[in-house]
Parts: C-alpha cells; structure tokens; sequence
C-alpha cells in the first residue's frame, strides 16, 4: 500500500524539478525533491498506518466509542494527501510543510502507539489509560461543558495576568529606579516573593469574599513576583552611557524614566512576563481546583471524581492548546515591541 | 584668573553661521575615591586652566589616564568638580544641558530606535519636536544618512553610527561640542573621512568644539589650537596652535614638522615623568 502511493506521487515530484529553470541548481534539486517526497508522504503513511491499527484493535469494541477517532484519522489522511498534491503550486503551504510533515508524523505514529498500548495489548491499568478513540469521544460528548470551562478559564487567566503586569511593572519600575523605593522595596520583595503564590491558598479563601476574587488574586500575585524582578533588573541594569547620552540632549527625569530607560530594559521585561505566564497556568489551575467552581482544573478534578478518565484527558488535550496559543500571542507581541532586537538576539 | 567676563583668548575663528559660545574652565580640580581601601583616591585633574573661543576648534591630547575624558564629562556636566570653575558663555555649568552636546568613542545610539528617531531624540527631550520636525530631515540629509533613516542601528556600519550620533548632537544647535575620541573605533580610511565630515559640520555651524584624541595627527589636522595633557595628576602641560592654512595637508613639511615636534614632546615628558 505504501509503494503504490510512492508511485502516485512521483510525476508530480519531478514536475517539479523540471520546473526549475537553473540547470546548475537541477542536481542538488533532485537530492532535495527525493527528500522532500519523504517529507510529503510522511503525513499520508503514518495515518494510514494509524488507521489500519486502529481498525484492527478496535473490532471488538462498540462502533459508537471508535466511530469518530475513524473519521479523525481518514480525515487526516485525505488533508494530508490534498495538502501534497496542491503544494507544488503554493509556495508558502509547502514551506510550512517541508518544516511541520516529519513532526505531524510523529504526532499521529505516537497515538498509534498509544491506542497499541492501550486499547490493543492492554498494557495499562484499564479506567485510567484510555485510547485516543475514547479520549476523543469524550471531548466530543462533552464539548460544551469543555468549550464553557475553557471560557471560565480564559476569563480568569487574563483578568489574574493583566492584574498582576499592571502591579508589576510599577512596583518593578519604582524599585528600579528611585533608590528609596528600592531600600524599602527589595527586603518585602525578597522575603514574599519566592512563596508560591498556590500557598496563599488558604489564606485567599478566608480573606476574599468569592472564589473567583482569590483566584483572581493567586494568579496575579504568581505573575507580580517574576516581572517585578526582571522589570527592577532590567530598570536598574540600564547602560548608564544612554542615560548620560540622554541628559546631554537635554532629558529631564520623566524622558530618563520612559524614553530611556523602560526600552532599555523591555528585553529583560519580557522574560518576566514569560515566566510569569508559566506560572499564572500553573496556579490558576490550582485555584480552580480548590475553589472556584468552573474553568478546565475544575473540569479535570470533577471528571476524575466520576472516574471519567476519557474526560480528563479531553481537558488536559484542551489546556495544552490553550496554553500553547497564549503563548504564542505573548510571541508575536514580543516580536512586536523588540522589532530592534531582529537578527541581534534569538530566544 | 576670577574674571568672569567674555573675554577669551584671541584666536581666529571665521565661521559664518556663529552658533558657538566660548568656554571657561579656571583652576578645576577633581578627585575620585579610591577603588578599596588599600589604594589611594585618584587626582584625575590638578588645577586646569584652559579658554576655548567661540567657534574654536580645540584638540586634547595626552596618554591614558590624563583625565581627558575626566574634563569632558565635567564640561557635559555628568560629573562634578571638586574646585574651580566652568562657564560656557556666562553661564556657570552645574548639570547637563541641551547646550553641551557629548559625542563618545562608542556612538551609544539608542538600539530600540531607528536612525531618524534617534536623530530626533534630542527633540523629544527638549518637547521640540513638533515645532522643529522640518529640522530632522535636514540633519538626517546633513550626514547622508537618507536611506539608513528607517534602518535601526545594529545594521548600520561603525562609521555610520558615529554619523548618527554627531547629528543627534548637532539637532540640539549645540554652543559648545565635545567629542570624546568619536573617531577612535574606526579604521584608518573612515576615520580620515570623517574628520573632513566633521570639519566641514563645524565650519557649517560654526560650534565651539572640544576634541579628546589620541591621534596627533587627527589633532593637527583639526584643530585651532592642541591642548597636551600629562596624566596622575592630569595637567595641561602646554598649548600648541596650529596655523596652518585649510584644507591642511597630512604630508606638508609644516604638518610633518608639528607632528615631529609634539611627538617629541610627549616622548620628553613621559621620560621626565
């Protein structure tokens, strides 16, 4: 099966290197087609390979609970068979596939893996591991309530993290910069920053009149203590030439402060708010689960509370796109802001 | 040595556009603390003395450690001395002002701004930039720098750079310009280029200039007068005018006879010291 598709693809591969008008580049071409060939017909191999262990392992259990995991690998297949027969003709889809083809790949053969392990040989302890066709299913039964606790979710992180960078960048660009501020300031830094923010759990929920206030407050006090700290490291760090290069322009305390200063130190800001979005996940879903009642750490202790381990996988499978898609907006801001630092800096 | 008049020390100084101010410095002392306890405060400046003309160019040359830079900053304004006095014009210097512009070896551009914005920041500073943003254009043009104006600068080359940071200085319509060894990053061939540069930005605006160097033959080059400064404690050790005629040439006999003549007081002094 996988040698006929090799040969379905073949013509329109070396279409392709004829293409190319530059008779000195056609050798190492060829190299690079028969790679890219590879490349293009990973995605294609590993769902049919997927799906042909799918259909094997799940014959003896209910159609309804393997229907759509089914449908999810043919699905797959047919994009990714569509996706390499239209990319000789779009330049950036097959960039984006030469780069991504060999990690989708790996993606699907390891949910193979996984549904041998589980639902096939039987390896693992049954209620807790199910397969991929379960996991599935259950995000689909349950994707309303899933869809409403990521809402919940997003709600509280945001309001947490703005809330905490707000406080933060002050307080930071206050100790930063007047040396009063940081006589006083870096003692109660020191001392109450590093507990984290999950101890004061107990405290918050005596303290707050609602959950989702202590909630809101755990999250920000997570995201104030790393951008403070790097918001003072970087305030205090900067190269005292700009600032004498400034005061010589005629800069008064205020351009000093936000003209020089502030840019000078957004590299180091931004590492805070990346710490700090680290650990705003991390407490927020501690917050859900021991007091607010809503949001995707509510929904994984509730489901596992019915022992509804399909659920909590759903929701683990959700919160890895969520966090992920945060943090890749929290990226493209940065890429944003330090424009300047292009070509200069990679992290 | 206490006048505090406009009287400076004559020297020729033709110029049309007259932007510059004179400058004072009597009996200016200054030490810095020591390091640790073990080693003792620096002398940086022992009880200089030195008149600079309006629209005079004036050249400092002397080994490390003579407190060149040292008296630049307290020109600027960064630093304060311990006695004596600094004027430029009438005015006596206690803190930095858009009056004095600093240019360093290192062009110590802002590296989150752009070539213009740069230019500009002077502007921004002084909450000008609205009334003079014709100015900036001019200033960008002024080092021909038209097509770097968007670029920002970690792309620039280090020649490029030192442009920049001249014009950033010059927006301010500065009374007296100190450099403190601007061209001293760059190799020989854009170093020579930017000293005709910088001539010729000087007999277009016609600032008073201060120059810190190392190289005595960019020294004979420039300026009107060379100030030789001998270090610990750094003292103005003699003053040399150059009157040869502009556009100088780097090969004439006079040019090559100053220069035996200055390095041969250097090597004296180093020997007697």
């Amino acid at each position: 099966m996988n040698v006929s598709s090799v040969q379905v693809k073949e013509p329109v591969q070396v279409a392709k290197a004829v293409e190319t008008p530059n008779g000195l580049a056609s050798s190492s071409l060829a190299a690079g087609s028969k790679m890219r060939a590879r490349t293009f017909l990973a995605v294609p191999t590993a769902t049919l390979i997927a799906f042909v262990v799918h259909l094997f392992v799940s014959q003896d259990e209910p159609a309804v609970d393997t229907r759509s995991y089914s449908v999810f690998l043919a699905g797959m297949f047919g994009l990714s068979v569509a996706a390499a027969a239209v990319q000789p003709l779009w330049s950036s889809l097959r960039r984006w596939m030469a780069h991504m083809c060999p990690i989708i790949a790996a993606t699907v053969l390891l949910l193979c893996l996984w549904e041998v392990i589980t639902s096939g040989l039987r390896l693992l302890p049954m209620p807790y591991f199910p397969s991929p066709a379960g996991v599935l299913q259950s995000l689909l039964n349950d994707r309303k309530l899933l869809f409403d606790s990521t809402w919940h979710s997003l709600l509280l992180l945001l309001s947490g993290y703005v809330l905490g960078v707000s406080i933060a960048l002050v307080t930071g660009i206050c100790i930063g910069w007047f040396p009063l501020a940081r006589y006083w300031g870096m003692p109660l830094l020191k001392a109450l920053g590093p507990i984290p923010a999950t101890a004061w759990v107990p405290l918050a929920m005596v303290l707050s009149p609602s959950g989702i206030f202590s909630a809101v407050g755990l999250v920000a006090l997570a995201v104030w203590f790393p951008v403070t700290m790097l918001t003072i490291s970087g305030i205090a760090n900067t190269r005292a030439s700009y600032l004498d290069v400034a005061r010589t322009l005629g800069a008064g305390p205020k351009h000093l402060i936000f003209r020089v200063a502030i840019p000078a130190a957004m590299p180091s800001i931004f590492i805070g708010l990346f710490m700090g979005l680290g650990t705003s996940f991390l407490t927020l879903i501690v917050a859900e689960t021991v007091g607010v009642k809503s949001g995707l750490g509510w929904y994984v202790s509730w489901a596992q509370g019915w022992a509804e381990y399909g659920k909590v996988y759903a929701a683990l499978v959700i919160m890895a796109a969520f966090f992920s898609t945060i943090m890749t907006v929290l990226f493209k801001v940065r890429d944003r802001v330090l424009v300047w630092q292009k070509g200069v800096i990679k992290w | 040595m206490a006048e505090r008049g406009h009287q400076v020390v004559a020297t020729t100084a033709t110029n049309a556009l007259n932007e510059g101010s004179s400058l004072r410095i009597v009996e200016v002392s200054k030490h810095f603390p020591a390091a640790d306890a073990s080693s003792e405060r620096t002398h940086a400046l022992d009880n200089i003395s030195l008149s600079v003309a309006a629209g005079e160019l004036v050249s400092v040359v002397g080994p490390s450690g003579c407190g060149k830079s040292t008296l630049l900053r307290l020109i600027a304004g960064l630093d304060h001395c311990d006695s004596g006095t600094l004027t430029v014009g009438a005015d006596a210097i206690h803190e930095p002002s858009a009056e004095r512009g600093l240019v360093f070896q290192d062009p110590n551009l802002f590296p989150w701004l752009t070539v213009r914005r740069n230019i500009e920041s002077g502007l921004v500073a002084r909450g000008v930039l609205h009334e003079k943003r014709h100015e900036v254009d001019e200033f960008i043009r002024l080092v021909g720098l038209e097509t770097f104006a968007k670029a920002y600068p970690h792309h620039l080359s280090g020649g490029m750079a030192q442009r920049v940071a001249l014009a950033r200085a010059l927006i301010n319509h500065p009374k007296v310009l100190l450099l403190d060894e601007p061209l001293g990053a760059l190799d020989a061939f854009t170093r020579m280029r930017m000293q005709d540069e910088v001539l010729r930005l000087w007999e277009a605006r016609g600032a008073t200039i201060l120059l810190v160097t190392h190289d005595i033959d960019e020294a004979i080059y420039m300026s009107n007068r060379i100030v030789i400064m001998t270090p610990r404690p750094g003292r103005v050790e003699r003053i040399i005018p150059v009157s040869l005629e502009r556009p100088r040439q780097r090969n004439s006999a006079e040019f090559l006879r100053l220069r035996g003549d200055i390095l041969e007081f250097l090597h004296f002094t180093r020997g007697a010291g």
